[in-house]
């Protein structure tokens, strides 16, 4: 049986400087896995590869066996691979309502797909905002609309490139809580983000990578268990 | 006076709405894919000939209307998946120069087949004539242009805001990356929005053909009034393309044909005479600067 997500090798650059040297990383259907590493490491690049917006110069992407190295953004997209991207990226010119069914798919026929009254159902906070423009939202339900937008692409992996960065802590608490949420709904989860406390608890696997190289994978249990990782690769 | 001031602005209606039907696709090009394209005008007097001929040719001028604008759809396609495709990764100074040449080609082709002279192109019989509004006389094919604009306003007004398609182009132009990160393809997209564009700028170019000379070199004119009307109404929105065409339309048809008058009660006849028409002919200008200076991303910014 094919893993969802598989890379190998995978290196890219943005013009003549390379980011990302030897990545390796599977992720299973339905697991959650997360990538840590110190700022400038090379996540946003390497997610930025999954999803063919940057161009990968070698190695290889595999969604259930299904080649997407090279592919266009778009097609990797209707493959099932959404992004809830780093900085969020709302359209300022689309309504609340607009971003949840502008992209509305249900490519892999879900039984109980993400609509937007669903999303609205998940994130009481947005519904009341329905009529809103992007630029016109707090931080916090921004990232809720970008993790209800990707949502409703009914995605078979769903990404979430620091999706609790800059937020209140409380806020932030709803933000885990949904992620519990959609985890324990089967969603296969892609997560970055520093709050490895809370990745342990909520993830299965997890991949460091330092200086565009993987350095170390494993279980939660085995982060839990070395605390000298945390302080070598993440400096906490 | 109030009669020449209402007949005027009608006037300035009607050509701002026939330039929002040139700026509409040139916002979209520019502000989706960040292409500069000089061509516009071409199609818009691609339009004008092939609507001009169509129309001696059948003796119909709605036939020459629909041909001008499916001819012109037609080969903006082909332009697009030609020509423009391999230039939107190239720089600005890239695509100003290939778009430039096309506009010398477009000019020399369209002198190749219908010869120096410019084209007449009679309006409808039927509408040839003025009609009375409101106790004022006005043409009755200058009413039917400011119909057909209003009529196409509403319909891209109803194209942009209601539907998915219009979502995906408005979230294209804000953030082209995020859209296709969420599985929309831009670039295919691009082309059907391209092939509208260019079929809305032959539309305007045989609407005009009856008021204005259907000749060699007239898309070169209004192709500067339209990015005037992009740079003040915000690259890449409907919206300020139409607010943008009517207030460039507007400002400039009354600053014509009001300014000499004006004039002519602060200063003396000689100088109103002669300060008149030049300042009429730098209002819009004016305009665009002071838009630069204090809203430089423009009326309706489709980037945040």
């Amino acid at each position: 049986m094919n893993p969802l997500l598989a890379i190998e090798a995978l290196q890219a650059a943005y013009g003549a400087s390379q980011v990302l040297f030897d990545i390796n990383l599977t992720i299973q259907e339905g697991q959650v896995a997360t990538l840590l590493g110190r700022n400038g490491m090379g996540k946003t690049t390497t997610v930025r590869s999954i999803c063919g917006l940057t161009p990968v110069c070698a190695g290889k992407l595999e969604l259930s066996g299904f080649d997407l190295t090279g592919l266009r953004p778009d097609l990797i997209a209707r493959q099932g691979i959404a992004l809830v991207p780093e900085g969020r990226q709302i359209f300022a010119n689309l309504t609340v309502r607009e971003h949840l069914i502008a992209f509305f798919a249900n490519r892999f026929a879900a039984t109980d797909p993400w609509t937007a009254a669903k999303v609205f159902a998940f994130f009481p906070q947005l519904a009341e905002r329905q009529q809103h423009l992007g630029n016109q939202l707090s931080g916090g339900e921004q990232q809720m609309l970008a993790i209800g937008r990707a949502l409703t692409t009914n995605p078979r992996l769903l990404i979430l490139d620091e999706a609790t960065e800059g937020l209140a802590p409380l806020i932030r608490e709803e933000i885990w809580r949904c992620l519990a949420v959609l985890r324990d709904a089967g969603q296969t989860i892609l997560v970055i983000d520093k709050y490895v406390e809370r990745l342990i608890t909520l993830a299965d696997h997890h991949t460091i990578i330092e200086k565009g190289r993987v350095v170390w994978h494993g279980s939660s249990a085995m982060l839990d268990a070395d605390h000298n990782i945390w302080h070598r690769y993440l400096g906490i | 006076m109030t009669q020449l001031f209402l007949e005027q602005a009608l006037n300035g209606l009607q050509f701002g709405l026939m330039l929002f039907l040139l700026a509409a696709g040139l916002t979209l090009v520019f502000g989706i894919m960040d292409m500069v394209n000089l061509s516009h005008g071409s199609l818009y007097m691609g339009g004008a000939y092939l609507g001009a001929a169509a129309a001696q040719a059948s003796g119909s001028f709605l036939i020459g209307v629909t041909a001008a604008m499916l001819g012109m759809a037609a080969v903006g396609i082909l332009l697009e998946i030609l020509l423009l495709q391999r230039l939107y990764q190239r720089d600005h100074l890239a695509q100003v120069l290939a778009t430039f040449a096309l506009v010398l080609i477009a000019n020399d082709v369209v002198r190749m087949i219908w010869g120096p002279q410019p084209l007449l192109l009679n309006p409808p019989a039927a509408l040839a004539g003025p009609v009375e509004l409101f106790g004022f006389i006005y043409p009755a094919y200058r009413l039917l242009i400011i119909g057909v604009g209003l009529a196409v306003a509403v319909f891209l007004y109803l194209l942009i805001t209601h539907t998915r398609a219009g979502m995906w182009v408005r979230a294209g132009a804000a953030n082209r990356e995020m859209a296709e990160a969420l599985g929309v393809n831009v670039r295919q997209l691009f082309t059907v929005i391209f092939a509208l564009g260019a079929a809305l700028a032959a539309a305007a170019g045989v609407l005009l053909g009856p008021l204005l000379a259907v000749q060699v070199g007239m898309g070169e004119n209004i192709l500067i009034l339209a990015f005037v009307v992009i740079v003040i109404g915000g690259i890449g929105s409907i919206r300020g393309a139409l607010m943008g065409s009517l207030l460039v339309g507007i400002v400039d048809t009354l600053g014509r044909a009001l300014l000499p008058t004006l004039l002519r009660a602060i200063t003396t006849p000689e100088v109103a005479a002669h300060l008149g028409p030049a300042l009429a002919s730098i209002m819009i200008y004016l305009l665009m600067a002071s838009m630069l200076f204090w809203r430089p991303q423009g009326l309706f910014p489709a980037r945040a």
